[in-house]
């Protein structure tokens, strides 16, 4: 069973899967948070995330800090030797039990390398979704080098696995972004790695400001899949809000509570869960074995809908216009997604990448939907209501940026 | 990129006459949302603002300063290396030709720990900063004032 057949497996039996973010230098903590992550009395799958040295290719500095003994604030699989990691996976790695590594690359051949020579074939990113929002490298280069990572991801196949591969398009710079052009990324990049040769492919989304916006884009979000990637393996991940956590660990378990009644009434099959603790450090293996825990509970707890099948909505219809626009542009996907971003085809507000066009802008109504303040060059045009056109100033971004903080910890301010 | 005008010593303008701001972060520091913010800040504060980005290399600010010439340049950082970073370029800035005058300062986290604040403060505005804004309540404010003492800008 690969990373996908054993996601859906188990939701197909009850279960939202739960996943934690977890990733630590040393090999020996490295392997008690998957042991404690595969202990969890949950339906879990482990999480290998990798330090920042290594995200943007300073192998180096990885090195170095290996050396000396320095703080890392993930796993550096490519400094470690493939022994170590094979070690660290001995006997956790299972039918039962699969790993991803989570990373964060616009250049990840040397991780993807690193990841098969450790026996593991589950891992996420995408051209678009770890280039623009982190760092300089070109988006023609990273669509190039997500293209050389595919093909290397497909060689786990002469060891029969199938291999494993999320987009993280649905998470771009983790808020702001109006859902449709999350989504609409998502399935983008899912589109990429099926046409690279990809089949068991799973779709992100990460939870923002409004639930039934929301719940509308997991639905978009899988309908979009079921039409435009009929024959492949397909499941959806939503991740707990990665902008600022409440404060109040009452407001804060709220919060996370809420990421898993949308992905279980999304019909999502994962969850990537958060800690309390996040904002403020690492979070120890104690506490995302807690949030695992919690999730899952919490899951148990929720009905499943009957019928999740729904129409996703205006960010379905939002969706559909942009993956139409930027397909109609050239056959091949990842010369049609970079004439798209020099179109503002896509346009990804807030996003400073000198590839985004930088002239699309939205903004956070009262109840939380996110909504275009200014379509650039999207091509919404009579679809998407701009209910007003005023920019949002600096005051006004700061007052966005902590809604959620203010809104879950509202009512527990007493405990701080 | 031409860089004709570049021995002119004045400040370059936008085309509608605002003088001109580099906002930009520091070559570790993949944070975006402080850029962001500040950019909004410094366009309400009367500025055509360029946003570097992140994880600018020190020579593509050194080099984009040098051509834009701008009025004023801003350096944020908040992954706690601000203060390292910080000593390195602005002398790589100050040496740099047109730069010697230009209001630059630097705000956020600039240490990973609240220790040694005013040493670490005083340090970097020796180096060569103009103002430095340590992460308290009252950076932006104090900000503000800088910006409304030391560079001219017609107010709309």
């Amino acid at each position: 069973m690969n990373f996908g057949e054993f996601v859906r497996w188990r939701h197909a039996r009850g279960a939202l899967v739960v996943q934690p973010r977890m990733g630590f230098a040393d090999p020996t903590v490295m392997r008690a948070g998957l042991l404690a992550t595969r202990r969890v009395d949950a339906a879990t799958v482990g999480t290998i995330t990798l330090d920042s040295y290594t995200r943007v290719g300073d192998l180096d500095a990885a090195g170095h800090a290996l050396g000396q003994g320095l703080a890392l604030n993930g796993y550096p699989i490519v400094n470690h030797p493939p022994g170590t990691t094979q070690a660290v996976l001995d006997g956790v790695l299972a039918e039962d039990f699969p790993v991803q590594v989570r990373h964060g690359s616009a250049r990840p051949l040397d991780i993807f390398a690193a990841l098969i020579r450790a026996g593991l074939h589950a891992t996420e990113g995408g051209p678009v979704s770890y280039c623009l929002p982190y760092g300089r490298t070109p988006l023609a280069e990273s669509v190039a080098n997500w293209a050389a990572a595919c093909e290397l991801l497909l060689t786990t196949r002469q060891d029969g696995v199938e291999p494993h591969l999320e987009t993280f398009g649905g998470c771009m710079l983790g808020q702001l972004c109006p859902p449709s052009e999350l989504v609409a990324i998502s399935v983008l990049e899912a589109l990429f790695f099926h046409r690279m040769g990809l089949r068991s492919i799973s779709v992100s989304y990460a939870q923002q400001t409004n639930p039934a916006q929301d719940l509308e884009a997991v639905t978009a979000l899988r309908r979009l899949c079921a039409e435009l990637l009929p024959g492949a393996d397909t499941h959806v991940v939503v991740y707990a809000y990665m902008g600022l956590a409440p404060r109040t660990p009452a407001g804060a378990r709220r919060l996370f509570a809420s990421a898993v009644r949308l992905a279980v009434a999304g019909g999502a099959q994962r969850l990537i869960v958060k800690t309390v603790a996040e904002a403020y450090r690492i979070p120890t293996i104690a506490e995302n074995v807690a949030a695992l825990e919690h999730a899952a509970a919490t899951a148990r707890a929720i009905p499943r809908p009957a019928d999740t099948a729904g129409s996703g909505g205006q960010v379905y219809r939002e969706a559909r216009a942009i993956v139409d626009a930027v397909l109609d542009g050239a056959p091949d996907l990842g010369r049609a997604i970079v004439l798209a971003f020099r179109r503002g085809l896509l346009d990804v507000p807030y996003c400073i990448h000198p590839d985004n066009a930088g002239r699309s802008r939205s903004h956070l109504d009262e109840d939380g939907t996110l909504r275009w303040t200014r379509l650039g060059n999207l091509p919404l045009g009579g679809l998407a209501e701009l209910r007003r056109q005023d920019p949002v100033g600096s005051t006004e971004l700061l007052c966005a940026l902590s809604y959620v903080q203010r809104t879950f910890d509202a009512p527990h301010l007493e405990e701080v | 990129m031409t860089s004709t005008a570049r021995l002119d010593p004045q400040p370059a303008a936008a085309r509608d006459g605002r003088p001109t701001a580099v906002v930009s972060s520091m070559a570790s520091d993949a944070h975006t949302w402080n850029l962001i913010f500040l950019q909004l800040l410094v366009e309400e504060l009367g500025f055509e603002v360029t946003n570097l980005g992140p994880c600018v290399p020190d020579l593509l600010l050194v080099e984009q300063c040098r051509i834009r010439r701008p009025a004023l340049v801003v350096l944020s950082s908040v992954n706690g290396h601000g203060y390292q970073d910080g000593l390195r370029v602005i002398g790589q800035l100050r040496g740099a030709a047109g730069l010697a005058g230009t209001p630059i300062v630097l705000g956020g986290k600039l240490g990973v720990s609240g220790e040694h604040r005013a040493e670490r403060v005083a340090e970097l505005r020796d180096a060569g900063f103009d103002a430095v804004y340590d992460d308290r309540p009252d950076a932006i404010e104090s900000f503000r004032r800088f910006v409304a003492a030391r560079v001219a800008v017609g107010r709309p």
